[in-house]
């Protein structure tokens, strides 16, 4: 059993192979079947990588994850291999191209063992609107492990694979992360490319590692970070070498006042904040409480902003030309209409429609511009407190991970991202460390987010946090 | 913002969906709750306010234009529900 990359690095040194190393996790998988957290795992590919990295390890020419065994989310292109959304309308596709974030892990000799189940085109917050079935939570499996991402969670928790990728666009890294007791970073708005990521909200949406290791999310960050021909949004901004942690000097940092005041954030959420903030004091950091008097706007401009932009990147899913036709199809109408129809789930319907209106020509300027100018509100507001800040912290989740089939409105479902929507409306960094334990013995996470292009700042304080915590 | 029924319809004409029957009366009440929680931006005020549009900083991203294969036909095609050799095929159009 490898739980992170320091074990597996431990193994190799003491004459284990690659390959041995995959049959490990791959058994694993299996006992753990009833987890859903695997769509598919990629068993032929997956030894055939493992063979050709144990002959670069004896070559000496091993690139640095070498030993990495890798989860996809299933929104994530790896050519060759079949990716879905977890969605009926992508069922049988297969990807013509492996993304960049993914190229760049392949290049440094990770090997990738399968694809990992999610909300349908990532959209929900407890992994129960994949279309192939819910992903249980492997603390308590009869609750959710937490969404978008509750496969890459599921499996970086369960120790199925040493690391995995997701994807977040209104926390859908950081909300299952604090659900599982694992590590999961959303880097700033552009640090690492989105080619080969299947879109939901361009202007949102960030790759990002699952990890069981601070070390092992730094040295993801710094392999798939950088420019990229196929991504104009992708900074060009040179990486930095997140994996050498410094300890920080004397730190300022902010709490959002309102986080902790929230009504419906577990009481225990707040004592652990009021104890780290503590411990921060005494040592000699500057911990002080700012006003943001915007949380309750965050999650409806949020909902705005995103739909609209999901209502145009799934336009392309027309029955035509990939992905599912509806057999009834007669005509070009008829073929979209019911492709569309019977392909989509509830919850992607919903959310098309509701871009779909706030798009349209009688409600555009009233709710999509507006999303828009609240958007520059927020970002400003937040710029000004770093002008102040090194770091703020925050709770990730307001609770704890709760039952399967517990929230059936989907307002109230949207408002489990609460804490984490801020860093996507505003493209910081953030990340989720495992810090809370609460009395019923699941775990909860504390969200870092640090200013624009910071993540060498978010890692140095994140790994003394761990140490001091 | 009230929901109505023509509202339904024609924002699904727009996204090239269809609700009928229940659904139809679900989707009614999911939008109405969606978009009156989206009201509450109003309150926020932003006279004077640009609004956000771009979240890179980049600006202005160019390459050369160098001609390179990205897809095969073959591999273009390969996804399709349905073709022929070279084509994307599409249920009848016309009926004659």
């Amino acid at each position: 059993m490898y739980q992170n990359f320091a074990e597996v690095k431990k193994a190799l040194s003491s004459g284990v192979s690659v390959l041995e190393i995959v049959e490990t996790y791959l058994s694993k998988i299996n006992e753990n079947s009833d987890l859903n957290a695997f769509l598919e795992v990629f068993e032929e590919t997956v030894k055939q990588q493992a063979l050709e990295v144990d002959k670069k390890i004896k070559a000496g020419n091993a690139g640095r994850l070498a030993g990495m065994v890798i989860g996809l989310k299933d929104n994530l292109c790896y050519k060759g291999h079949k990716v879905s959304a977890s969605s009926q309308i992508l069922q049988n596709f297969e990807s013509l191209y492996t993304g960049t974030a993914v190229q760049r892990l392949l290049d440094e000799d990770a090997v990738i063992i399968g694809r990992l189940n999610c909300d349908e085109f990532a959209m929900g917050s407890s992994n129960e609107n994949s279309a192939f079935g819910p992903v249980k939570n492997p603390i308590n499996k009869n609750l959710v492990p937490g969404g978008s991402s509750g496969g890459s969670a599921a499996a970086v928790c369960a120790g199925l694979c040493t690391a995995a990728l997701g994807s977040d666009t209104g926390g859908s890294i950081r909300q299952p992360a604090s659900f599982t007791g694992t590590f999961g970073l959303k880097p700033t708005y552009g640090r690492i490319s989105r080619h080969g990521l299947i879109a939901y909200a361009s202007s949102f949406d960030q790759i990002g590692p699952f990890t069981n290791s601070i070390e092992d999310s730094a040295l993801l960050l710094e392999i798939m970070a950088g420019c990229d021909a196929y991504d104009s949004t992708a900074t060009s901004r040179s990486v930095e070498k997140y994996t050498s942690f410094e300890k920080p000097e004397k730190l300022k940092i902010a709490v959002l006042q309102e986080s902790l005041e929230t009504e419906g954030v577990d009481s225990e959420v707040v004592s652990k904040m009021n104890e780290i903030i503590e411990k921060l004091k005494k040592e000699g950091h500057t911990v002080e409480n700012v006003s943001f008097p915007y949380l309750e706007y965050m999650v409806p401009t949020y909902y705005v902003l995103t739909t609209a932009e999901a209502s145009s990147n799934l336009s392309r899913f027309d029955g035509v030309h990939y992905g599912y036709r509806s057999s009834e199809a007669v005509g070009v109408e008829a073929t979209y209409i019911n492709s569309r129809s019977e392909g989509f789930g509830p919850e992607v319907q919903r959310r098309i429609m509701a871009g779909t209106f706030v798009l349209s020509n009688e409600f555009y300027d009233a709710y999509y511009t507006k999303g828009q100018k609240v958007r520059r509100v927020l970002r400003d507001k937040t710029d000004e407190i770093y002008k102040n800040f090194d770091l703020m912290i925050l709770p990730t989740t307001p609770s704890t991970a709760f039952q399967i089939n517990a929230v059936k409105d989907p307002i109230q479902m949207y408002l489990q991202d609460i804490f984490t929507v801020h860093a996507n409306l505003t493209g910081n960094p953030a990340i989720s460390l495992p810090l809370g334990k609460h009395s019923s013995g699941l775990p909860f996470g504390i969200q870092v987010m640090a200013n624009h292009f910071k993540e060498k700042d978010l890692f140095n304080f994140s790994s003394y946090l761990i140490e001091i915590a | 913002m009230k929901i109505t029924d023509e509202i339904v319809d024609h924002i699904a004409h727009l996204a090239r969906l269809k609700f009928e029957g229940d659904k139809k009366i679900a989707i009614k009440e999911d939008m109405n709750n969606i978009i009156s929680f989206m009201d509450k931006l109003s309150e926020v005020p932003t006279d004077n306010v640009e609004p956000l549009i771009f979240m890179s900083d980049e600006i202005n991203v160019l390459r050369e234009d160098i001609p390179v294969v990205s897809l095969t036909q073959t591999e273009a095609l390969k996804n399709a529900p349905k073709k022929d050799s070279d084509y994307f095929r599409i249920p009848k159009v016309l009926d004659k």
